[in-house]
């Protein structure tokens, strides 16, 4: 992949892509993340793994402002996300502001959502078009060459109904990069899948975590974690319950909850 | 059904309660081997004939006598279904539905998106409208903007209790016309209003997520991606209110306005003591412009199919082509895309439509 893609490196490089600090987030009574702290340095490949509930997705919301957190901080890039904070008090952002932020972090879904009435690569352009206000002619070229590396040169042209699961999950993938985010967000992006369309959309990830993309990845697919990722955090409860480097987790959990996890999924 | 299915049933606790346990004993099926193609013949259906056969009798009874029946004065329909003064009216009447229904529906947008917003302020604005204009019935609201010059006999533009910078009488500002427009189009906004909120909510929850995630503004996310999507729920009960608002231009003579369709008709009837045969004119030229919206609304029903083609009103033609990317022509254009099937075996579709990439 060309630099297209590639993190800007404008900001000073010791600065964590992602720095949680002691985030809770709750639903009415119900708590879904506890304190939680956690740091993505750029360039790299975090994944997320936890049964369901445990608050993954929660978290990965939080981070593009998606969710709003209930106590904590959390910064992307050394910015605070959603608020902006002067003398010691926190101002919320005005829509417009918590906009410019989610442009710089992609967001892949569990199921797609691409939108049903463009072709794949209207899809791709929209964003671009209407946010960054680029003109269409450079929108589409920029489009073409990025549904052109996730391998949809010949599907240009088809609306998401007439793609495969997997087809429509790159499609969706060129669409978070087209705005050129400096951090992505990967939400369950095969658990829709069948089986066998799994492995085009895990290439795709695989060839944009090597490009130097950082990368958080909510994923059961621990052949994904053993092989790409930097770091694995394992997640229940809303806590981290264990964090390390994918192999060691995986093959010597060291937490009683890990082993019964891995113990079910591998 | 099949034998396997049976042999499953017979292994269960529950014996079973025909003689078929014999399942076990038939060759298992050659399941490789193309069956024959199913050659049967068709069920017949003899009372369909025999109720359309009836049905088609009754009807030409009744044509035939009201053709000779004196009441119906057909010379008199004939004569007056082209009169100067009736086609004039008839095209005053779909003015009035064009006009009032362009209003209604730009309103009605503009209302269900102010519901939806996240702002208090402009959601009750909203909430208001629709409870007044709603909840009052369009002829008094009709006669209300008749009596609009006798409440404020001007309007005022300017500073509240300064001298105004601008001042209409409103008697000469509005006519019977441009208040009838105005009455029918805020009374169908307000219906307009919710028929677009329907539609917006029938929208995956997942398509806003989407572009607020690509960082689009709220406006953008409704403008862009939930209503063209809310279009194709939209549009059904919109044609309703379109050919409802055609009828119900017939009360605008509460405003005073006398020059629609109905009005007319029933005033020309008033001088010649013969109303019949000017219902009958009525009616044709309702039924004609009908038939008209009708033809309209089923080629913005596939305008707004895109995507979704398998959902399209007419599917013979997607199914026929062959394309898997729902390629029939974009009808009502303004659209950049004519998709070009992937494959280059593939003509294509309709090269009288251009723009192919």
């Amino acid at each position: 992949m060309t630099d297209s893609i590639t993190p800007s490196a404008t900001s000073a490089s010791d600065v964590p892509m992602v720095h949680a600090d002691r985030v809770s987030k709750s639903f009415g009574t119900n708590q879904v993340l506890k304190s939680l702290s956690l740091t993505v340095q750029r360039g790299e490949v975090l994944c997320l793994v936890g049964p369901s509930g445990s608050g993954k997705s929660t978290f990965l919301r939080c981070i593009n402002h998606l969710e709003r957190l209930s106590a904590g901080r959390l910064t992307v890039d050394g910015e605070l996300i959603g608020y902006r904070e002067t003398n010691g008090k926190l101002y919320e952002l005005h829509p417009r502001e918590a906009a410019r932020q989610r442009r710089e972090i992609g967001m892949v879904f569990q199921l797609f959502n691409l939108f049903p009435h463009m072709t794949a690569l209207e899809n791709v352009m929209e964003a671009p078009q209407r946010t960054l206000g680029q003109p269409k002619a450079r929108a589409e070229e920029h489009a073409r060459d990025l549904l052109d590396r996730v391998g949809l040169a010949d599907r240009m042209n088809y609306y998401p109904a007439h793609l495969s699961g997997g087809q429509q999950q790159r499609v969706a993938i060129a669409r978070a990069l087209a705005m050129e985010p400096k951090l992505m967000l990967f939400d369950e992006p095969t658990s829709a899948l069948d089986p066998e369309l799994v492995g085009e959309v895990l290439d795709v990830m695989k060839g944009l975590a090597q490009s130097g993309m950082t990368m958080i990845v909510v994923t059961h697919e621990m052949g994904f974690a053993r092989e790409v990722a930097d770091s694995l955090v394992f997640m229940d409860g809303g806590v981290v319950v264990e964090s390390g480097h994918p192999r060691e987790v995986l093959e010597s959990p060291q937490h009683k909850r890990t082993q019964a996890f891995l113990s079910k999924v591998l | 059904m099949t034998s396997v299915g049976q042999n499953q049933t017979a292994a269960g606790a529950t014996p079973p309660s025909s003689g078929s346990g014999r399942g076990d004993e038939t060759e298992p099926p050659d399941w490789t081997a193309e069956s024959a193609p199913i050659k049967a013949i068709r069920l017949r259906h003899p009372w369909r004939t025999v109720f359309a056969v009836v049905l088609i009798l009754i009807f030409a009874l009744f044509i035939i006598d009201a053709a000779r029946r004196p009441a119906y004065d057909w010379p008199s329909v004939a004569k007056y279904i082209f009169d100067r003064r009736i086609s004039q009216a008839a095209v005053n009447t779909l003015q009035l539905t064009i006009y009032s229904m362009l209003v209604a529906i730009v309103l009605g947008v503009i209302l269900a998106m102010m519901r939806l917003t996240p702002n208090p302020v402009v959601k009750s604005v909203a909430w208001f409208y629709l409870w007044v204009f709603r909840g009052t019935p369009v002829y008094v609201q009709l006669v209300f903007w008749g009596l609009l010059a006798v409440i404020y006999q001007s309007i005022d533009i300017g500073i509240p209790f300064m001298k105004p910078w601008h001042s209409f009488e409103t008697n000469a500002a509005l006519n019977a016309f441009t208040l009838a427009v105005i009455g029918l189009a805020l009374n169908e906004a307000s219906y307009m209003s919710e028929i677009v909120r329907a539609g917006l909510l029938s929208v995956n929850r997942g398509q806003e997520e989407a572009a607020t995630a690509l960082g689009m503004s709220w406006f953008q996310t409704m403008r862009r991606i939930i209503l063209p999507q809310a279009m194709r729920v939209i549009i059904p009960p919109t044609g309703n209110e379109v050919i409802s608002m055609l009828k119900t231009t017939s009360l605008v003579t509460a405003v005073p306005y006398s020059f629609d369709l109905y009005t007319r008709t029933r005033d020309i009837s008033a001088e010649t003591f013969n109303p019949i045969p000017m219902l009958i004119v009525a009616s044709i030229w309702y039924l004609f412009f009908t038939s008209i919206l009708m033809v309209g609304q089923y080629f913005l029903e596939r305008r707004f199919a895109r995507g979704v083609g398998d959902r399209r009103p007419d599917r013979k033609g997607a199914a026929d082509e062959g394309t898997p990317t729902g390629t029939l022509p974009i009808v009502g254009s303004g659209q950049p895309t004519v998709l070009l099937p992937p494959r280059e075996d593939n003509p294509p579709v309709n090269p009288g439509h251009g723009g192919l990439p």
